[in-house]
């Protein structure tokens, strides 16, 4: 192919030989900087996505070859109650920390970019839980929320409520863990915070010589204007709850008191499978069970609803893009 | 700015005076509400970790003695200098191959004109997106068969040669340093891979620093990744791993359990002290442009 490129070039003019000669080189610069990248997007999301998809038709136990068994797997997910179980752990988080992130986040962006003095104080403070590990902050929780000890009870007992068992109650697990993932939800505060502060200035000033009070400016100007970043909330919200699994494995195991987490499998999901999510099932198949085919299977079932959620994304961040190449320099 | 708004509507100034003081009131007050709320359970963790071995299991909400030596007695209860060491190193090699592979990428897809260049880039938002589990069955019977389960190599390796999140964030970087400096680079005879290192990395630095405090810490808080290939091999634990059985391994100790729950957040608090600004700026990168 290069003779043939060599030969059309030699007929051509001196100025065309150089280019075509400098844009191949171009491409191999290109290709220079990317090889490690695509090397390892093909071993470690290339491969194993299309290995994933494969092994799922299969009986896998890691030891014996894998053995063909068709959609087995996937019919086995409808007669599997703790599959079942799971979805339904995982679509909970998906609902309720969608709703609640970005719900809070903005509600405490709104607070912090309102202030006038202690600014930085508060958004370090709020900044600070998202940097504990999830392992951390989980155990920080089930410190506060102790039945009877805690001091969330001692604060609920001010009131004269007496709280339930709290991680040890199949009511409260979620809704548990769900207040961690509040509590380390620092990054969009600080996402919608930034996008809050960057409305501008003079659309604040025209409203309020309209005589638009604070709630309204804040409902017809400050929520359109920042619209993309809570639909980035809204997506990134998601893809978090899709793949929960640290917060719920610590939660289940430290109040079910399991001595090892590593070694002992009757512990997740603790209590009464209400902390089981989804990647804790697949966790639990694929590597304490060694039921490859069907961890495969779930895993396959997760990349399309995750893939679902990413297309959202990208969808609008292509639209971006293409805005970006339009500007000055394309 | 204030006083030009306000001076049209003099004849009105007490109620909008009232009105105001009352705003910045509630809407401090919030403020303290909020900071309260998040800085309070670290509080607790504190104070239960300097209690004795007996009050921690009580009601107590602050220590009768002060037990700072429940931080020395950490160490001798469990092996965390060993756990340590083990983060320590998944955590830097993992950040230095990061660097080593990410920054020419981002490069390319920030700063080279080529076909396919969005294309990639939003297979790269994808791979972000991945949860980690998805894939998480076919590496880890590729890492058995190289018998390097019970290691931390199959979490460190991955590191040098593609991390989605560090090229998505460092492309978001180097995309707001102006062409014109790169074109100058050309013009005077850079190869890109001169213009790279001479000039977009040093411009870089803060998202640079950013994005590797980012990888520091996601590799740091790992808990999937050390669960999966190290999880039967004690020595091979890190902090947060071991942190997770920590608290069964010794009988509810709720003193220990906070004092080693604060220490491992020590190295986050740290790095967040010292880069606070890079810390705001590269958050505030995933999200606006992300």
């Amino acid at each position: 192919m290069t003779a043939t490129l060599e030969r059309v070039d030699a007929a051509r003019p001196a100025p065309a030989k150089g280019r075509s000669r400098s844009r191949a080189r171009h491409r191999l610069t290109v290709l220079a900087f990317l090889a490690p990248a695509v090397l390892g997007f093909a071993l470690f999301f290339g491969y194993p996505l299309i290995a994933t998809v494969v092994l799922s038709f299969t009986k896998y136990d890691l030891i014996n070859p894998p053995e063909w068994i068709g959609f087995a797997n996937y019919a086995y997910m409808f007669a599997d109650k703790l599959f079942l179980t799971a979805v339904y752990n995982t679509l909970w988080f998906v609902v309720v920390l969608t709703v609640a992130r970005v719900v809070f986040a903005l509600g405490v962006a709104s607070v912090i970019a309102r202030l006038k003095s202690g600014v930085g104080l508060v958004r370090t403070l709020c900044y600070l839980p998202s940097l504990a590990p999830p392992v951390a902050a989980t155990l920080v929780f089930f410190l506060v929320m102790r039945p009877n000890e805690g001091p969330l009870d001692a604060f609920l007992g001010w009131f004269g409520i007496e709280g339930p068992l709290w991680f040890a109650d199949p009511a409260w697990s979620k809704p548990g863990i769900a207040a961690v993932m509040l509590w380390v939800s620092g990054d969009l505060m600080i996402i919608m915070l930034a996008a809050v502060l960057d409305v501008p200035q003079e659309q604040y000033e025209a409203a309020e010589l309209d005589g638009a009070g604070a709630l309204r400016r804040w409902w017809h100007i400050t929520l359109p204007t920042i619209s993309p970043v809570l639909m980035f909330g809204v997506v990134n919200s998601i893809i978090l709850a899709l793949q929960l699994f640290t917060q719920a494995v610590v939660a289940g195991s430290a109040a079910s008191g399991a001595a090892d987490i590593t070694g002992a499998t009757k512990n997740l999901g603790f209590p009464e499978n209400s902390t089981l999510t989804f990647p804790v099932w697949l966790y639990t198949q694929g590597f304490r069970y060694f039921d490859m085919g069907y961890a495969a299977a779930m895993a396959t079932v997760l990349f399309v609803i995750s893939f679902a959620a990413t297309a959202l994304l990208v969808q609008r961040m292509r639209k971006a893009t293409y805005q970006e190449e339009g500007g000055p320099g394309a | 700015m204030t006083a030009v708004l306000d001076a049209p509507v003099t004849t009105q100034r007490k109620p909008r005076d009232w009105r105001a003081i009352l705003d910045w009131v509630a809407v401090h007050s919030l403020g303290l509400a909020l900071a309260l709320m998040f800085a309070l359970p670290i509080l607790f963790v504190f104070l239960t970790a300097v209690m004795s071995d007996s009050q921690a299991f009580t009601k107590d909400l602050w220590p009768h003695e002060w037990h700072w030596g429940n931080f020395v007695e950490v160490f001798q209860k469990a092996p965390l200098l060993k756990y340590l060491g083990n983060s320590l190193l998944y955590s830097l090699l993992a950040t230095a191959g990061m660097l080593l592979s990410s920054i020419p990428a981002a490069y390319a897809l920030a700063k080279l004109k080529w076909r396919g260049r969005n294309a990639v880039f939003l297979l790269v938002v994808g791979a972000m997106m991945l949860p980690p589990q998805v894939v998480a069955v076919p590496l880890y019977d590729t890492w058995s068969g190289l018998g390097l389960t019970g290691t931390l190599w199959p979490l460190i390796a991955p590191y040098f040669l593609f991390d989605a999140f560090s090229i998505f964030l460092l492309r978001q970087f180097i995309l707001t340093i102006p062409q014109s400096y790169v074109d100058a680079a050309r013009v005077d005879g850079c190869t890109e891979f001169q213009a790279m290192v001479r000039i977009v990395v040093p411009m870089a630095r803060p998202g640079i620093a950013a994005t590797a405090l980012f990888c520091f810490l996601y590799t740091w808080n790992d808990y999937f990744g050390p669960l999966l290939y190290t999880g039967e091999k004690p020595d091979q634990w890190t902090l947060s791993l071991a942190l997770s059985s920590f608290k069964g391994m010794h009988h509810v100790q709720w003193n220990l359990a906070m004092a080693v729950t604060l220490l491992i957040m020590v190295p986050a608090v740290v790095l967040f002290a010292f880069a606070q600004r890079s810390f705001v700026k590269g958050i505030t990168f995933t999200g606006v442009k992300g």
